[in-house]
């Protein structure tokens, strides 16, 4: 292998019209491509020197066949020079800084050494610019009177002559430049003033940005294809060659004629547009050149430019093989760290196994089942079998197949693709690929069916849902990669998320509703009925019962959730549910259930929720990866989710439209609380309209008022809520999802069954509208709460019509702000990737750039892995006080 | 006029100019050459306050939210213009 070099240094320069002339093979005159017997013209845009497409056919040139020719330039002798459009700005600088007569730098002597100081490194030197040189001065070597020139888009430099008339007045005039004009103006500025300006005359002569000939890329370049009906069709850049060399020739033999100055002119700028177009068809103030259809040409610069450019879609983007992609759907009984495959994806991807003398019979019984597995229940086969001289056999299954002579042929050295089965080990991703984590290791499973199975648990990580995800899945091929995907990548691994320290992965929705219906307060079970709970986790043997009463053995909820932990587990804490009672009971009788102890692996009182057991929350995971390692925490995920949802089995969860029903009492509460609201924004607005109003300090009047407002009918709709929930208890499964941290929270619960509240765009009650009213129902000027978008019933009642288009507005101010966010947080991690991306911590613990450069001396100032750190502190003082006191501290 | 002295300010954090020695073990320590250092500009406020020339390591000892106190170094460069 070759060590990395150091770059010294890059040049950068323009291409010379000697240059151009020294590496062109042919200069292209015929404005067109083939005849009519589908030969090319010679000298024509696809003269046979310039490369070959066609297979078969001979390079002109080097004499090589398609694919090993590079393709050979070509020029086209322009009639008169035209300008860069990519160099306009240096072009417009130049002039500006050199002497419209004699060309050199309008600074003198004693101006150069104020401004550039060369030192000894010419090229970190400090290079004179635009600003340093004084309008319409004098030039200090020639005294000639210099003049302002303006640039006009895209191409186009104009003089503004001042010149003293007769009678004593300044005139102005325009004197538009032409290109000849402009390149004989470059052409006089001496070498040793363009190094003053940060120009290598050697590489870079000013002039060579006016063109006077111009490159015609090699036919590889342009390609033409053969569409289906025979007919060819060219390339964007060929089209815009047609244009450039018909117009040329055009223009030679204007001139020739001695055709008057303004036909000249106009075919000169047309030439210049045509040649604009062909290097930049996005230039500002220049109509881009259109195919026929009416499709702006793809020309130079836009095969460079943008995210399906040259760099960023050809060149950064890879494409790969051995992936798949397909739907994803939700599989519970599949551990989390593996992944359902379809049959017909495992048959078409394979492993690369080395033939040995040890294998070599198992490779033989493959090779001989070949690439055919009908069912999940055949064994798998191989696609391929690779001989050591890089031939490749291809399989194939039947009767006429080869699969049974190529079995006799394998020996040590060969060897085969063999098709996916169960347990091997693959990548799993989901873009957008935002964190480490949105790329994990899996073991498959085949399946049947089409789509990619995986356990719900793992979403959180890739972010999935199953409304139509796809996800994309990679097989390693080499040992190596197979090794670190097990080690480094696997889904166990990556269960502490190195955002915050805490594990990612956990139980969802479901999951905590179950959890928590199971294990809140204490509820004693049957034998039948703790099996069926326990069926489907890792339990070898039962407990002793907790209680026996009339010779029946019973078992409580909370040894059952006892039996998927380890019995080392010593935790003490706040469960999600816990109401923030003063003065907290502790120790003693919690009302809630709601404080949590596990002593020794035993779960002594508290109700596990979305704090135990949650995604991104997780505690009691939290402490079983620092007290057992990874896989004992994939083992309990694998135990606690299905424990849940067979918890929630027993139980039954479910909602429907008289879940949100009141009693009537609580209805009349909720419209007094409503009423007396509104009267007292009314009453309120009575006071401001009369000049009352005592303004808050720093505020106007309006604003005291709208902040009243606001508050009020923020106060009420919170009171609706109080009400409604003293009506629903844990028997209203939205409320058990509320408060067990599964999903929704009161307000949602509020807002379905009491009201809905005051809508609001950016924080304030909505004003814009019809001119001082919201909607033509209301009188103008009128403040009051239902004028501006206070919506007083629930999602039951429904809403009357001026209330839904006010929750509309509401609503959509939510959508967008979720559309502006996604877009800027998506540019701001691009950049962010771009700046991070080749930085490592190194052996000795520093941040290093590819380059050896340090960036930090030490990783994080402290050295600490933040998935290794306890929630980002080095050490887990509190986990371990209570390992070892056994109790809270 | 007096003029502030920046490393007196509290959110600035302690800048020291490295003897020759230091930084030659510096350098050994993280086996590198000076060029692989994080630079610092000659007219940064802090580098002018304490006096630094280009080719001066500055050792920088700030408090960090992560670990109390870190320290970093930087070589004192020319700063370019533009």
């Amino acid at each position: 292998m070759t060590s990395p070099k150091r770059i010294g240094k890059i040049e950068f320069g323009i291409l010379s019209p000697k240059a151009i002339r020294d590496m062109s093979v042919c200069k292209v005159i015929w404005p067109d491509t083939y005849d009519d017997d589908g030969f090319p013209y010679p000298k024509g845009l696809m003269d046979p020197s310039l490369g070959v497409i066609d297979p078969g056919l001979r390079c002109k040139t080097c004499g090589q066949k398609q694919g090993d020719c590079p393709g050979h330039f070509g020029h086209i002798d322009l009639a008169k020079p035209v300008i860069h459009v990519g160099y306009t700005r240096l072009i417009r600088k130049l002039l500006r800084v050199t002497c419209r007569d004699c060309g050199r730098l309008l600074l003198d002597k004693e101006e150069i050494e104020r401004f550039s100081a060369l030192e000894d490194d010419p090229y970190s030197a400090e290079t004179i610019g635009e600003k340093d040189i004084k309008k319409e001065r004098i030039c200090p070597y020639c005294g000639d009177q210099q003049f302002k020139i303006n640039f006009e888009k895209p191409t186009s430099f104009v003089e503004i002559v001042t010149e003293m008339g007769e009678d004593g007045k300044v005139h102005k005039s325009e004197r538009k430049l032409t290109s000849a004009d402009i390149r004989e103006r470059l052409e006089k500025i001496p070498d040793d003033d363009l190094r003053l300006l940060g120009i290598d005359p050697e590489v870079a002569r000013p002039e060579w940005t006016v063109l006077t000939v111009l490159p015609v890329p090699p036919v590889t370049v342009r390609p033409s294809i053969i569409l289906e009906n025979g007919q060819r069709s060219e390339d964007d850049l060929t089209h815009k060659l047609v244009d450039i060399i018909r117009i040329n020739q055009r223009f030679k033999e204007n001139q020739d004629a001695g055709a008057p100055q303004l036909i000249i002119e106009d075919l000169w700028e047309l030439l210049q547009y045509h040649v604009t177009t062909y290097l930049d068809n996005e230039v500002a103030g220049c109509p881009p050149a259109r195919h026929r259809s009416g499709r702006p040409l793809k020309t130079l610069s836009q095969r460079l430019k943008g995210k399906d450019g040259r760099f960023r879609g050809s060149l950064s983007g890879k494409r790969v093989n051995f992936s798949a992609r397909t739907v994803i759907s939700p599989d519970p009984n599949l551990s989390i760290g593996e992944v359902g495959i379809p049959l017909a994806i495992a048959n078409e991807m394979s492993v690369p196994v080395r033939v040995t003398k040890q294998n070599l019979e198992d490779m033989r019984v493959l090779i001989r089942i070949g690439p055919h597995r009908p069912t999940l229940r055949d064994p798998c086969g191989a696609n391929y079998v690779n001989r050591p001289d890089g031939r490749r056999i291809r399989l194939i299954a039947g009767e006429e197949g080869n699969c049974d002579t190529v079995a006799e042929m394998i020996e040590p050295g060969w060897k085969i693709d063999r098709q996916l089965r169960d347990g091997d080990i693959v990548l799993f991703n989901r873009q957008p690929s935002l964190h480490r984590m949105s790329i994990m290791s899996h073991h498959i499973k085949v399946m049947n069916g089409r789509t990619f199975r995986l356990n719900p648990a793992v979403c959180p990580p890739y972010n999935a849902d199953f409304d139509g995800d796809e996800m994309n899945l990679h097989v390693p091929q080499t040992e190596e990669a197979r090794a670190e995907a097990e080690l480094l990548v696997a889904v166990q691994e990556n269960i502490l998320s190195p955002r915050f320290g805490g594990p990612i992965i956990g139980g969802l929705h479901d999951h905590i509703s179950g959890i928590f219906l199971l294990t809140n307060q204490l509820k004693w079970y049957t034998k039948s009925e703790f099996l069926y709970l326990l069926k489907y986790t890792e339990m070898e043997h039962l407990p002793e019962p907790g209680k026996v009463e009339n010779g029946i053995p019973y078992w409580s909820n909370k040894q059952a959730f006892s039996m998927i932990l380890p019995k080392d587990v010593n935790m003490f804490y706040k469960a999600t549910c816990c109401r923030n009672c003063d003065p907290c009971t502790k120790n003693t009788f919690c009302p809630n259930d709601a404080f949590v102890r596990i002593v020794d692996g035993e779960l002594i009182s508290g109700t596990i929720d979305k704090k135990s057991v949650g995604a991104m929350d997780g505690a009691i995971l939290n402490r079983i990866i620092r007290l057992h390692g990874t896989q004992r925490a994939k083992e309990y995920i694998d135990d606690l989710t299905k424990l849940s949802i067979r918890a929630i089995m027993l139980y039954g969860f479910s909602y429907g439209i008289n879940d949100t029903d009141l009693g009537k009492e609580e209805y009349k509460q909720i419209r007094d609380v409503l009423d007396t609201a509104e009267r007292d924004v009314a009453n309120r607005i009575n006071i401001f309209e009369q000049g009352h109003l005592e303004p808050m300090p720093g505020r106007t009047p309006e604003e005291t008022l709208e902040m009243q407002v606001m508050k009020e009918l923020g106060k009420a709709r919170d009171r609706t809520g109080d009400i409604a929930s003293r009506h629903l208890g844990f028997e209203n499964s939205a409320v058990v999802m509320a408060v067990s941290g599964a999903r929704g929270s009161m307000l949602n619960i509020a807002q379905m069954a009491g009201c809905i509240g005051q809508q609001a765009v950016r924080g304030e009650r909505i004003v814009r509208g019809y001119e001082d009213r919201t909607l033509p129902h209301f009188k103008r000027g009128d403040k009051g709460a239902d004028a501006h978008g206070f919506v007083r019933n629930s999602y039951k009642s429904g809403l009357n019509p001026t209330e839904f288009f006010f929750h509309a507005i509401g609503g959509r101010e939510g959508l967008v702000d979720t559309a502006v966010r996604t877009s800027q947080s998506g540019y701001l991690q691009r950049r962010m990737i771009n700046a991070l991306q080749d930085l490592k911590v190194a052996y000795d613990g520093t941040v290093r750039s590819t380059g050896g450069k340090i960036i930090q001396f030490v990783y994080g100032e402290d050295g600490t892995d933040p998935a290794k750190s306890a929630s980002g502190l080095p050490v887990d003082v509190k986990g371990i006080a209570e390992s070892v006191l056994k109790e809270e501290i | 006029m007096t003029r502030l002295n920046v490393l007196l300010h509290e959110m600035v954090p302690d800048h020291q100019i490295m003897t020759d020695e230091d930084v030659k073990n510096l350098l050994v320590t993280f086996d590198i050459t000076e060029d692989h250092l994080p630079k610092i500009y000659h007219d940064d406020p802090a580098v002018k306050a304490c006096g630094a020339k280009p080719g001066n390591v500055i050792m920088i000892v700030r408090k960090s939210q992560t670990a109390g106190e870190a320290t970093s170094y930087r070589l004192v460069v020319r700063r370019p213009k533009k």
